[in-house]
């Protein structure tokens, strides 16, 4: 590192060089799983048997609003955003992004974001009656609006949102204006595919996300009554907007970790990714579905049944073209010489459950059965399925395929490979009851139940414990690597392919700053 | 032993214990796994399209997760296998889109014949108003003069569930799924919904303050409860002998700090039990409204309304009237409660918009909020001394 930068605290605070970026959003991701997955224990322990033990209902009802928000907008989406800054320049061959001061802010304005969110938890009375937002992630109205520091909450998704947008403009920017000479927009790695498309849903959606929640401020604060029936207001309108948002900000979560996945199956295959085009085709089929669909988490809203018929057909569309996707993955992997490193274990792990979690997502798609399975922890099970051993799982695997470019060190096999199994394995005994005790019909969101879920839920409730305890490990896998550890060679993987791979490890503070030619 | 044989013992060991302690408890009582198929036309709709959907993702999961785990195993480099290059196949992908595709129109066709019969809109014997309230709900036979109810959970299950109430609540009988009707003294069945058999029975669903749906499994109906909108459901349901035809539910939708604890429960009976409970009904309600024209003494008004305040405020309030700091203000000591008569009787009937305070003008009678606001000015060390009757109440 001969170039002139400014060293320390300083460094970091004003810092534009993509990849110190992209460390600190994935360090700040990673605080916030911990944070997260922190409330999650509390949200276990308390349903590991019937009865309240451990928590007031409203300090419940907190725990896994703040849980919701947190792993949402904290842990996963800034995880995905690391993600881009560190590689998509590496991976186009450019030298940083294509607006490196708005990258500081856009990074920047995330923390003050996240401690406006849990600031309100400790403010006012009885920490233990529940001070935070407590009304869900999904913040329904007239709820959310009985909520005396409701500024807070706004506040801080607006800020979020702010993040949000100047990343996506910057993830844009950079992939239209920044590609090597040859890069041709159907030569990209896909992993800067899926994330085009969600740069683009993102500034899409986030706005309308802002809309709604400047709509409950003035609610609150200022006398109106978009929400509030009382006024002439409509509070079903809320989860319209809401769910507007709502329904592509999950594919903002998942489609990055396509890409990852997309990137380290035909690596460890050893063989190109099978039907990049109908790749590329069926990520920007998703992405405009998911902006037809969003009421199919309002079924039993009481919709007119033409309208209940629409949604349900083109919600069940969705499974088309994330079938294509799996199909692919699996064609890659046919015929391939594959190798099991930490990486494609993950990844594979990845195709599995998200395939599951695609499955219960076709069954609450079919809207006369999802009159049983809404709001149930049916619902729960599904939605963990696609974020947890989906996105999550893309983004382990992302980390472990890119540590050893990123610190110069190769990461422990062993202990890799023992996360990963103590993590599939748990992740199961902590998700898959879920689905049973939901059929039975155990509403979500609540704090205690009749004894009839005990079971399930002592046995989720015991798998939670030790995935949350698997972290841990992760963390520790991640300090040894930058620590020391094996050096990593320049391609690392022996069947890696692409730009990344053919500087050298660790990467240099600058890269591509004459652009490499693609033929 | 090297380390990465150590770690592949102990995975296997975790993989058994940890797979197959489920798969054993699959055989024993209480982990049941699925849907039920319930006692309606609906539910058993549900349950058959259910299971359908169910078997379409088993059969495709299986054959998905065949071909995956056989190249796993079988095109690994340690067995010598030789990467192939092909990446492309313009057959493959139309094939692969079709057949979803098919399977997914198979779906449509008894899924949009369900819907149509879930939100079929035929003309009703019975019309029951559901009204959704933080956190019980209140029932309104709108056909039968005066026959209107609150039914929330009983006093008894509220102390069990009360963290650090040292109850265990497995033995508690129906824990969470048990209502009462706080009006009538503690007599649990008295807050069921009681419907005829063999009657199509239409909700009309709705809510005063904040979202919340009602809910019966068995019944095969779950709606959400909206403040300012009238929503419709309904169910048809048969007298089955040697069962209790009582079913339970839950309210499904997150409504604030007591959502776990406001339970439905439905009990179908025969015509002539049906007409001899709405009878009973009727002279309860005329009771109740005789009690409102009456002149009570301050014993009897603190008697009445440390019942009313206990079923109906200290959810919020608490029952040692401090309430809780940041979310629900305290009556001991309070502003309004120690304050003038009209703001208090004014804050009780017509509730405060914006926060959890409900009206309570048309869900108590007279008799009980004059009690309850006696009792409010008189508990906790408020002492005031003075008294309100029912014929203050406007």
């Amino acid at each position: 590192m001969s170039d002139h930068h400014p060293t320390g605290i300083k460094r970091w605070l004003f810092t534009t060089n993509h990849k110190d970026i992209g460390t600190l959003y994935l360090w700040f991701s990673f605080t916030m799983l911990l944070v997260g997955g922190a409330m999650a224990m509390v949200i276990r322990a308390e349903l590991y048997e019937p009865g309240m033990q451990l928590v007031e209902p409203n300090f419940f009802n907190m725990m896994t609003t703040m849980h919701g928000l947190i792993m949402v907008f904290g842990a996963i989406m800034p995880a995905m955003v690391g993600f881009a800054n560190w590689q998509v320049p590496m991976m186009i061959g450019a030298p940083d992004m294509a607006l490196p001061r708005m990258n500081n802010w856009s990074f920047w304005i995330l923390p003050f974001a996240a401690l406006m969110l849990v600031m309100p938890m400790f403010m006012g009375g009885d920490f233990m009656q529940g001070q935070g937002p407590a009304f869900g992630w999904t913040f329904y109205e007239p709820l959310s609006g009985q909520y005396n520091k409701l500024a807070f909450f706004i506040f801080a998704v607006h800020l979020l949102g702010f993040s949000s947008i100047m990343g996506s403009i910057n993830i844009i920017a950079t992939i239209f204006n920044m590609r090597a000479p040859g890069m041709t927009l159907m030569k990209m790695p896909l992993f800067v595919w899926t994330w085009l498309i969600t740069a683009f849903l993102l500034i899409a959606v986030m706005p309308v996300l802002a809309g709604a929640v400047t709509m409950m401020l003035t609610d609150k604060y200022f006398g109106t009554s978009f929400f509030d029936a009382a006024g002439g207001g409509d509070p079903v309108l809320f989860q319209h907007v809401f769910w507007f948002f709502g329904h592509p900000e999950v594919y903002i979560m998942i489609l990055p970790a396509f890409g990852i996945v997309s990137q380290i199956i035909p690596t460890f295959a050893r063989k190109p990714l099978f039907g990049y085009a109908s790749m590329v085709y069926a990520t920007a089929a998703i992405a405009f579905l998911s902006f037809i669909v969003w009421a199919h988490h309002m079924f039993t809203v009481g919709m007119p049944v033409a309208g209940e018929l629409y949604f349900m057909y083109a919600t069940v569309m969705i499974a088309v073209p994330t079938a294509v996707k799996v199909f692919n993955w699996t064609a890659t992997m046919w015929k391939g010489s594959m190798t099991f490193e930490t990486p494609m274990l993950w990844a594979i792990g990845f195709v599995f459950m998200f395939t599951i979690g695609g499955f219960t997502g076709l069954m609450l798609g079919v809207a006369p059965t999802d009159f049983q399975y809404h709001d149930t922890y049916f619902v729960v099970a599904h939605f963990h399925y696609v974020l947890v051993t989906g996105a999550l799982y893309g983004i382990i695997a992302g980390v472990y395929y890119w540590l050893p470019k990123w610190t110069g060190n190769m990461y422990s096999e062993g202990l890799g490979k023992l996360h990963f199994w103590l993590s599939t394995i748990s992740v199961n005994v902590l998700f898959f009851p879920q689905h049973f005790v939901g059929l039975e019909g155990m509403p979500r969101r609540i704090p205690d139940y009749n004894p009839m879920f005990a079971d399930w839920n002592a046995i989720s409730s015991l798998g939670g414990f030790v995935f949350g305890a698997s972290q841990i490990l992760f963390l520790v896998i991640i300090i040894m690597t930058i620590r020391g550890g094996k050096k990593a060679t320049d391609q690392v993987w022996e069947g890696a392919e692409g730009l990344e791979w053919t500087i050298p490890s660790p990467a240099p503070y600058h890269t591509f700053e004459t652009a490499p030619e693609v033929k | 032993m090297s380390a990465s044989k150590t770690i592949k013992m102990l995975s296997r060991l975790l993989c058994t214990a940890l797979l197959f302690g489920p798969a054993v408890a699959f055989a024993n009582e209480g982990y049941d796994l699925n849907l039920q198929p319930g006692v309606t036309e609906v539910s058993q709709m549900q349950f058959d399209l259910h299971m359908l959907v169910l078997w379409i993702c088993t059969i495709a999961g299986i054959g998905v997760f065949a071909v995956m785990i056989y190249s796993i195993i079988a095109h690994r480099k340690s067995k010598g296998a030789v990467a192939a290059q092909f990446h492309e196949s313009t057959t493959v992908e139309v094939i692969w889109t079709v057949i979803p595709f098919a399977i997914l129109v198979a779906i449509a066709v008894p899924a949009t014949k369900g819907l149509l019969l879930l939100e079929s809109n035929d003309k009703a014997d019975v019309n029951i108003k559901v009204t959704g309230i933080q956190w019980k709900w209140e029932y309104d036979y709108i056909d039968e003069d005066g026959v209107k109810f609150i039914s929330q959970l009983p006093q008894a299950q509220e102390e069990a569930r009360k963290l650090g109430s040292g109850t265990d609540v497995t033995t508690v009988k129906n824990y969470l799924l048990e209502v009462d009707n706080p009006a009538t003294s503690d007599d649990t069945t008295d807050g069921y919904i009681v419907v005829p058999e063999k009657k199509r029975i239409r909700l009309l669903i709705t809510a005063k303050d904040v979202l919340h749906a009602w809910w019966v499994p068995a019944l095969g109906v779950k709606r959400d409860a909206i403040p300012g909108y009238i929503n419709e459901s309904w169910f048809y349901a048969e007298y089955r002998e040697g069962e209790d035809n009582i079913y339970r539910g839950q309210c499904a939708e997150l409504c604030g700090k007591d959502h776990g604890f406001m339970p439905v429960v439905v009990k179908v009976v025969k015509q002539a039990d049906y007409d001899a409970w709405i009878a009973k009904q009727k002279s309860a309600a005329s009771a109740s409204a005789a009690a409102d024209t009456q002149t009570f003494t301050m014993d009897e008004l603190m008697k009445r309304g440390e019942q009313v305040y206990n079923s109906s405020c200290a959810a919020c309030h608490q029952p040692n009237g401090e309430g809780i700091t940041g979310a629900f203000p305290a009556i001991k000591g309070g502003k309004i409660s120690t304050g003038d008569m009209a703001g208090h009787i004014n804050i009780v009937v017509n509730g405060k918009p914006g926060t959890a305070m409900a009206a309570y003008g048309d869900q108590l009678s007279k008799a009980d909020i004059a009690a309850v606001i006696t009792f409010e000015r008189n508990a906790f060390g408020n002492d005031k001394g003075d008294m309100v009757q029912p014929s203050d109440i406007k």
